[in-house]
């Protein structure tokens, strides 16, 4: 299971860095998203999976599975989903102020940054 | 920490409270706070006086970084006595002078004197730091207070330029200085010069002694305005007067000298620090004097002859190094060069200080400093005449005054270089006397100049800004102590004597026998025929002849082209240096979003990559592996799935909804991988953004055609498949090295024993991690603010467009 997942991650971190990589200011916002599940199964996958029930003590269980990545994943997904909301309205902002979401044409210029 | 210690960081503390003063007690002019202290600290070193008249020095050490072999130590010796007597003696008088020269209702005084005793106490320590380490340290504050004195008036741009010149050439000096103190560190295991001293003959031979020796002179050289980096003290000139008295005259220039004198015990055996000391030295001295004839600006006339004037006790310093070779002291045969440079260096700091001094009077009482505008002054400014009369004729070399005593002096040491058997001195040698009696024929040449256009000829009233007439008292006073001083040591320079002896005693410590003292008898009258006297006598000829014939032969300084000049180097090569910076800048700082983020996927990859190689971390192990089963297949599928679709998608809505797919199907994994948190978090997130998604979309543009070109996307997918890959690498490499037992037993253990929760995953988030919690709460406080702000930001803009 490990082994898939660890392909599996791959593949999102791929098509995330791809989209972040294009012009388009909504495919880089999508791309930020992938990135973040990639991330959160990464936590998850490192930690060793199914070795164990789930981390409550009311299941009373030989053994549990590891609670301490869960914590993390759970402050990362409240965090991603805050940077998510930002970027969405900042490029909202920014196309009814510029009038494009293409990052080309969003370059700074030498002195007008 | 000692009185010593209090003493050189005294002006650092009563800089602080500057500001202070100034603002509450702003109906007193802010110098007359100052005052009392140069004059204290300079009757406080008096006081050593007596014990390193007699070879004897003190050390005072402060730990600073002992691990490291840094410490303050403060030692006075002969040399360092009678740095900081010019450094507080001279700075009594400038301050004093300047209270009178800066308006207290224009100026910010503040600043100035802020600045200045910041100058005042760098300038002690760098002349009574035993440690290298600490002597570089005040060496480079030195050179940034001058950097801010330059630029004092810096609505002006002459003086931002000059700031600027003089901080780039001193402070590349003091950089190779660095270098050398690093490199003495490697050869000798030790900061502390006077430990140097005793180790001088050890290192000779070594492969970084000659390293050292380059990178001490650029330091000293660059510090002290020799040539070719004499560029810098010309157009520092910009600063106000007492600025140029005080720094570009009498101390800070000198430091470059203090460093070279310190170090001859250390570097003087060498021969080519022998030939660089003296042949840059004398070269300087001709440059500067030949250079000064041609301005007519005073100060540019009194920049130029400081230069020349440094180089001359330059090269006496090196000639006068020779006697290290010459066990010999008892006659003073080689060793009369280093005396005629102590006793230059006070003489120079007495005349010079008063002329530059004299100089801003003019400046002050008529607002211009060009000598085509002056002339007839001496009857409306009698005193200031005379002043500057004598201080002229005393650095013309004229009897009875010092300037007389200490170029027959020169001319003694110069003339006995000749007869040095050692490093080609017997045959090269006869060029130093010959250098030295041309380039004393400019200098009386251009003290002629500097005093007969300013004060006798026709009076210009009408080109004058003001009407002239006498300075106030409180600003002639500084001058005539100093110009005093030149009279006094010129008619009894035996008083000075016994200080001239300590500082040799300094400088060329290991000729000295336990207890012996060196003698030195300084005499008005070496005889008819003593080569001396004639050379002098040859002088006043010349130079009366050149300046009768002045407007005939300066058509010479018309000959040289601009486009050679050093100035026009350092001018071209900075633009050249700051378009190049910035081209070179240019190429990899295009600003394209696009652009940084592939060199930061590029390099994490590189990064982790060779780290992985490197380290031979790549492990897989199948062994420990949860199993399969046919439905999580199927999940991982649709995840893969989707994700590569949203690459190929052009709809919006597509993109959304197979991004929605994702994060609904990575809720189910964490269904599957035991984390029921997790998966109800992951749901309603997923859902909220989802109808974030939905709602901005209907504002956002469509996506655009892809117009991108073939290789614009292939590298994407490079990049991109290399981050995938990488990372794959990583979580398999991970899963199979297990260097260490986790460390979640402790809270499986713990949460109900210490916590009294039984979920786990909360007890960690709201208990053990809480402050975590807390800031994550605040993260997403400032994203909501942040984006209350923008919305918010548009409602205004459209309010003041409607």
């Amino acid at each position: 299971m490990e082994i898939l997942m660890a392909f599996l991650i791959g593949i999102l971190f791929m098509s995330a860095t791809y989209l972040m990589l294009s012009k388009s200011l909504l495919r880089i916002i999508v791309g930020t998203g992938l990135l973040s599940h990639g991330a959160h199964l990464l936590i998850l996958t490192m930690g060793g999976l199914k070795r164990g029930a789930a981390p409550l003590l009311g299941q009373h269980a030989e053994a549990y599975a590891d609670p301490l990545p869960q914590a993390l994943i759970l402050t990362a997904i409240v965090i991603s989903f805050g940077v998510t909301a930002f970027f969405l309205v900042l490029a909202y902002r920014a196309y009814q102020e510029l009038g494009t979401d293409n990052m080309d044409r969003m370059r700074g210029k030498e002195g007008n940054e | 920490m000692s009185l010593l210690h209090f003493a050189i960081i005294s002006p650092l503390i009563l800089a602080i409270f500057i500001p202070m003063l100034h603002k509450y007690f702003h109906k007193i002019h802010t110098g007359w706070f100052l005052l009392p202290l140069p004059a204290l600290l300079f009757f406080y070193f008096m006081s050593y006086f007596p014990e390193t008249a007699h070879g004897e020095s003190v050390t005072e050490t402060l730990p600073w970084i002992p691990s490291l072999g840094i410490d303050f130590a403060a030692r006075i010796d002969g040399l360092g006595l009678l740095f900081a007597l010019l450094i507080t003696g001279i700075g009594a008088l400038v301050v004093l002078y300047s209270i009178f020269y800066l308006s207290k209702e224009k100026e910010k005084l503040n600043q100035f004197y802020v600045y200045l005793l910041l100058f005042m106490g760098a300038m002690l320590g760098v002349v009574l730091s035993d440690n290298l380490i600490v002597l570089y340290s005040f060496w480079e504050l030195t050179s940034f207070s001058s950097f801010l004195l330059i630029g004092y008036w810096n609505h002006r741009e002459r003086s931002r330029y000059g700031a600027q010149k003089s901080m780039l050439i001193t402070v590349f000096g003091g950089l190779s200085m660095l270098g050398g103190i690093l490199l003495l560190y490697l050869m000798t295991g030790t900061f502390s010069i006077s430990e140097i001293i005793g180790m001088a003959g050890e290192i000779t031979g070594h492969q970084f002694f000659i390293p050292a020796l380059i990178c001490f002179l650029l330091g000293a050289f660059t510090k002290s305005a020799q040539f070719p980096f004499h560029i810098w003290l010309p157009d520092a000139m910009e600063a106000p007067t007492p600025v140029s008295a005080y720094l570009h005259s009498a101390t800070m220039v000198k430091a470059g000298i203090y460093l070279v004198a310190r170090l001859t015990p250390v570097f003087a055996v060498s021969g080519l620090w022998v030939w660089l000391v003296a042949g840059i030295g004398i070269l300087t001295l001709f440059w500067g004097s030949f250079s000064a004839v041609k301005h007519n600006d005073l100060k540019g006339i009194l920049a130029y002859s400081t230069i020349s004037q440094l180089g001359m006790i330059m090269s006496m310093l090196g000639v006068g190094g020779i006697a290290l070779h010459y066990g010999n002291v008892e006659d003073g045969f080689y060793t009369v060069a280093i005396t005629a440079a102590v006793f230059h260096l006070i003489n120079h700091a007495t005349f010079k200080g008063s002329l530059f001094m004299v100089v801003g009077i003019v400046d002050h009482e008529t607002g211009t400093r060009d000598i085509r505008k002056l002339g007839g002054l001496m009857t409306l400014m009698p005193i200031t005449f005379t002043l500057a009369a004598i201080g002229t004729f005393s650095m013309a070399g004229l009897p009875p005054f010092n300037g007389f005593l200490s170029k027959e002096m020169f001319f003694t040491g110069m003339l006995r270089a000749k007869e040095i058997g050692l490093f080609n001195f017997e045959t090269l040698g006869i060029l130093f006397p010959i250098v030295a009696w041309i380039a004393s024929v400019f200098t009386f040449l251009y003290s002629m100049i500097l005093v007969f256009k300013t004060f006798t000829g026709k009076y210009q009233p009408e080109k004058l800004e003001k009407k002239p007439h006498e300075a106030p008292v409180g600003m002639l006073i500084p001058p005539v102590i100093l110009v005093s001083l030149v009279v006094i040591i010129g008619l009894f320079p035996n008083i000075i004597e016994t200080l001239i002896e300590s500082v040799m005693g300094a400088i060329l410590p290991s000729l000295l026998a336990e207890g012996h003292e060196f003698h030195v008898h300084i005499s008005h009258w070496h005889g008819f025929d003593s080569p001396e006297l004639w050379m002098t006598a040859g002088v006043i000829i010349a130079g009366i002849l050149l300046y009768r014939n002045l407007p005939r032969w300066s058509g010479i300084y018309n000959r040289m082209p601009e486009r050679f000049s050093l100035n026009r180097f350092y001018d071209t090569g900075l633009e050249k240096t700051q378009l190049g910076a910035m081209r070179f800048t240019g190429l990899y700082m295009n600003g394209f979003i696009r652009t940084y983020l592939v060199y930061i996927f590029t390099f994490m990859i590189f990064i982790l990559g060779t780290t992985m190689v490197y380290k031979n971390a790549f492990k897989l192990d199948t062994s420990n592996v949860a199993n399969i089963h046919y439905f999580e297949v199927v999940l991982a599928a649709i995840i893969a799935i989707s994700s590569i679709t949203i690459l190929f998608s052009k709809s919006r809505l597509t993109s959304i909804i197979l991004l929605g797919a994702v994060g609904y199907t990575v809720s189910l994994f964490f269904v599957i991988f035991r984390a029921p948190d997790l998966a109800l978090t992951q749901l309603v997130i997923e859902t909220v953004s989802v109808a974030l998604f939905l709602l901005c979309f209907y504002h956002l543009p469509k996506l655009g055609k892809n117009e991108e070109r073939m290789g614009f996307k292939l590298g994407n997918l490079l990049v991109s498949i290399g981050v995938g890959a990488i990372v794959t690498l990583i979580a398999l490499s991970a899963h199979s090295n297990k260097e260490f037992n986790s460390i979640s037993e402790y809270y499986v253990e713990n949460t109900y024993k210490k916590a009294g929760g039984e979920n786990m995953v909360n007890v960690i988030l709201v208990d053990f991690r809480g402050f975590d919690t807390l800031f994550e709460i605040t993260v997403l406080g400032i994203a909501a603010l942040g984006i209350f702000a923008m919305i918010k930001l548009r409602m205004t803009r459209g309010k003041e467009q409607g």
